[in-house]
């Protein structure tokens, strides 16, 4: 994985620097917290309910043994024991004391992490695909690109006061576990007519109060010059995105408003002023940071025959893991929601006994998932049940991956000042009620948001639910039909909203129909909605 | 707004006359030969293009902190060759300084003026950059190609 080199360091202990300086002017009083806020939010700080809360970046979900110690020590010396990892792959803290911050940007620092621009109008963390450089179906691994996104996004001049946030994903492959179609650019690794690898580039995806998936405007584009060209698009947005209207400002507006073909000219257009003025990297520094990226060494002869005889084994192997391109090795995921659990919470200890394995048995590998789990992703199966063992004994080897309880949920009203309702409680009580039937339901994807923002992926959400006020209540309402992966689909309102405990049984019932429709226990929920569509869900839920 | 706020990101070229006092149009009233205009944040930087030549100040409005429009205007006039002085006028706050020197600004007339320190240690902050922009700061990529050369 990418190492900083003394130039990557400085400029983040310059941050920190800044950061102290700022925090010192804001608690003598020089600034206003009015000052304060659009700095601290560059800085990935926001004032929740009760608490500072701090986002700290996870670029493209990667990280080693000795970053994620660091994130449990964070977890245990600054906040209560606890991080939460996120829908962007990112770490939330959510206890934070604005004096201490300083120090623990430090501590980041000292282990190559930050919070650039977690929050704010700005090009905000590089998601990616958490399978990279260990999944079969790749064509090449998608964080180098990324890594150098990271470093040409961060500071960027003409970029940090955007009209809204700026989400970009980048993925390797045709399986799209980094959901590229709902980002405001999506970047697809795809091979030219030559072999020679370059970027299929979407742009305008995106959930929140006006969900639409992206457009391709450009099938190939050389890697030689994809840092102007996004540019160029962050130019022509920044110049004619919406700004008399938080709600309309994201890219997505401005390239349904335009149209895609003429959204694509005006960036063609631009990119043509700005491809000769040298802006983009040599091919030297993209090799330079691919370097950090060699695929690791692994056994191709390890054993794939392991012993399965523990039928509770056997079952995480065959939810929790899947094939690595090398054989006998198995990607791992370690799922963050045990039912009855915060989702994507994690306890200091549970981090630091995963950074130990990482680093025994996974290469020194982590990735956080945009399904706000953890993955190992190079490990020899014949090291599996020794993972699994000591997974079981910190309350980490819950066998859900994709299933019904596996739940992405938002922090909601718990924690959020723009929640509207609650998520957590929600997600605790259908994962309780679904896990005992989720093995016979499959693939299942229930996700939550606490609000029209949509940080839960409500959206994309095979089953989709989204918290709103109601004359002051809480209201849920119910979606069916989304996904964010390569067959991405926005999921639909299916009806009048319900209380707290209705929603639960809604689900219940529309589970209930699932079973009885499908065409056999191959068909997902998905599938069969696909095909009978909403009406006998409608019947089961409000009939 | 003092003019005794404003504050210099560079200084005065040695060779030229910059038109610091003189009074800035609007760009719907800017006639060809004018020496200085103001850019509104809605308003096309590159319809100044034919217009380079004659002018010697052009202010970039920023009326409100969420403003960013006049980051690309500036860049765009810096790309097109534009070499007098470029100025932001509004609601700006110091630790903005970097962004605006990059992007190719000469001079800050914030709406409340910088503590001078700050600015200054604001402005010697970051001691590399990322990305070329319109300034002269070399990326580390430039760099690292250069010392990966050297060491050959």
């Amino acid at each position: 994985m990418y190492r900083y080199d003394e130039f990557d360091q400085a400029i983040v202990d310059a941050r920190v620097a800044e950061f102290r300086d700022q925090v010192a002017r804001r608690l003598n009083n020089e600034i206003s917290e009015e000052a304060f806020k659009p700095l601290r939010l560059m800085n990935g700080i926001y004032l929740q309910l009760h608490a500072y809360m701090l986002r700290v970046a996870i670029p493209y979900g990667t990280l080693d043994s000795r970053q994620l110690h660091m994130l449990a020590h964070i977890a245990r010396r600054y906040d209560r024991g606890y991080g939460h990892f996120t829908t962007r792959q990112n770490i939330q803290y959510n206890w934070m004391k604005l004096e201490e911050m300083p120090d623990l940007l430090a501590d980041l620092a000292s282990v190559e992490m930050h919070a650039f621009q977690t929050s704010g109008n700005c090009i905000r963390n590089i998601s990616s695909d958490q399978f990279a450089a260990a999944a079969a179906d790749e064509i090449a691994d998608p964080r180098p690109y990324a890594e150098l996104l990271r470093q040409w996004s961060t500071l960027h001049p003409e970029f940090s006061f955007l009209p809204r946030k700026f989400k970009i994903a980048v993925t390797g492959s045709t399986i799209d576990r980094a959901a590229i179609q709902l980002h405001d650019i999506g970047l697809e690794l795809v091979h030219g007519a030559e072999g020679e690898i370059g970027l299929k580039v979407l742009v305008g995806g995106g959930m929140g109060r006006t969900p639409l998936l992206a457009h391709v405007i450009r099938e190939f584009l050389p890697v030689a010059d994809y840092l102007s060209y996004m540019e160029a698009i962050l130019r022509v947005y920044n110049r004619h995105g919406r700004r008399d209207n938080i709600y309309k400002a994201r890219i997505k507006i401005l390239v349904n408003d335009l149209g895609p073909a003429e959204f694509a000219r005006q960036v063609e257009e631009e990119w043509a002023a700005l491809k000769p003025l040298g802006l983009d990297p040599p091919p030297s520094e993209l090799a330079r940071i691919a370097a950090h990226f060699q695929p690791p060494v692994l056994d191709a002869d390890a054993p794939v025959e392991i012993d399965l005889s523990n039928p509770e084994f056997a079952n995480w192997v065959a939810v929790n893991t899947h094939p690595h391109k090398v054989p006998g090795h198995a990607i791992v995921t370690i799922s963050l929601k045990a039912p009855g659990e915060i989702p994507g919470d994690a306890s200091a200890d549970q981090m630091d006994l995963i950074a130990d394995l990482a680093k025994a048995h996974a290469q020194d590998e982590i990735r956080v998932t945009h399904a706000q789990n953890l993955v190992l992703p190079h490990v020899r199966r014949d090291a599996l049940f020794t993972i699994w063992q000591a997974l079981k004994g910190a309350g980490l080897a819950t066998a859900n991956l994709d299933r019904a309880s596996d739940i992405i949920s938002c922090p909601g009203l718990d924690y959020c000042t723009l929640a509207n309702a609650r998520s957590i409680p929600i997600a605790q009580k259908l994962a309780v009620r679904l896990a005992p039937q989720e093995a016979d339901l499959g693939e299942l994807k229930i996700k939550i948001s606490g609000c029209i923002n949509g940080c839960g992926h409500h959206h994309a959400g095979h089953i989709g639910i989204l918290g709103v006020d109601r004359k002051g209540e809480e209201n849920y309402q119910l979606l069916l039909g989304g996904s964010g992966a390569e067959d991405a689909s926005l999921a639909k309102i299916l009806g009048p909203g319900f209380d707290e405990n209705g929603i639960v049984t809604a689900v219940e019932k529309v589970i209930g129909r699932y079973q009885s429709l499908r065409s056999g226990p191959g068909e997902r929920f998905l599938d069969t909605y696909r095909r009978v569509g909403a009406e006998p869900f409608k019947e089961a839920v409000y009939g | 707004m003092a003019e005794s706020t404003l504050f210099r990101l560079r200084d005065d070229p040695q060779d030229s006359s910059w038109a610091h006092g003189d009074p800035a149009v609007p760009l719907d009233a800017y006639q060809a030969g004018g020496t200085a205009v103001r850019l509104e944040p809605g308003d096309d930087a590159r319809a100044l293009i034919p217009h380079l030549a004659s002018l010697r100040r052009i202010d970039i409005a920023f009326p409100k902190f969420r403003e960013g429009r006049g980051f690309s205007a500036a860049r765009i006039l810096r790309e097109a060759g534009f070499a007098g002085e470029i100025r932001a006028v509004g609601v700006l706050y110091v630790d903005q300084l970097g962004f605006l020197v990059r992007a190719g600004f000469d001079a800050v007339l914030p709406e409340k003026p910088f503590d001078a320190d700050v600015a200054r240690a604001t402005l010697a902050r970051f001691p590399h950059v990322y990305m070329k922009a319109a300034d002269t700061a070399r990326p580390v990529w430039l760099l690292r190609e250069e010392r990966a050369l050297a060491a050959r």
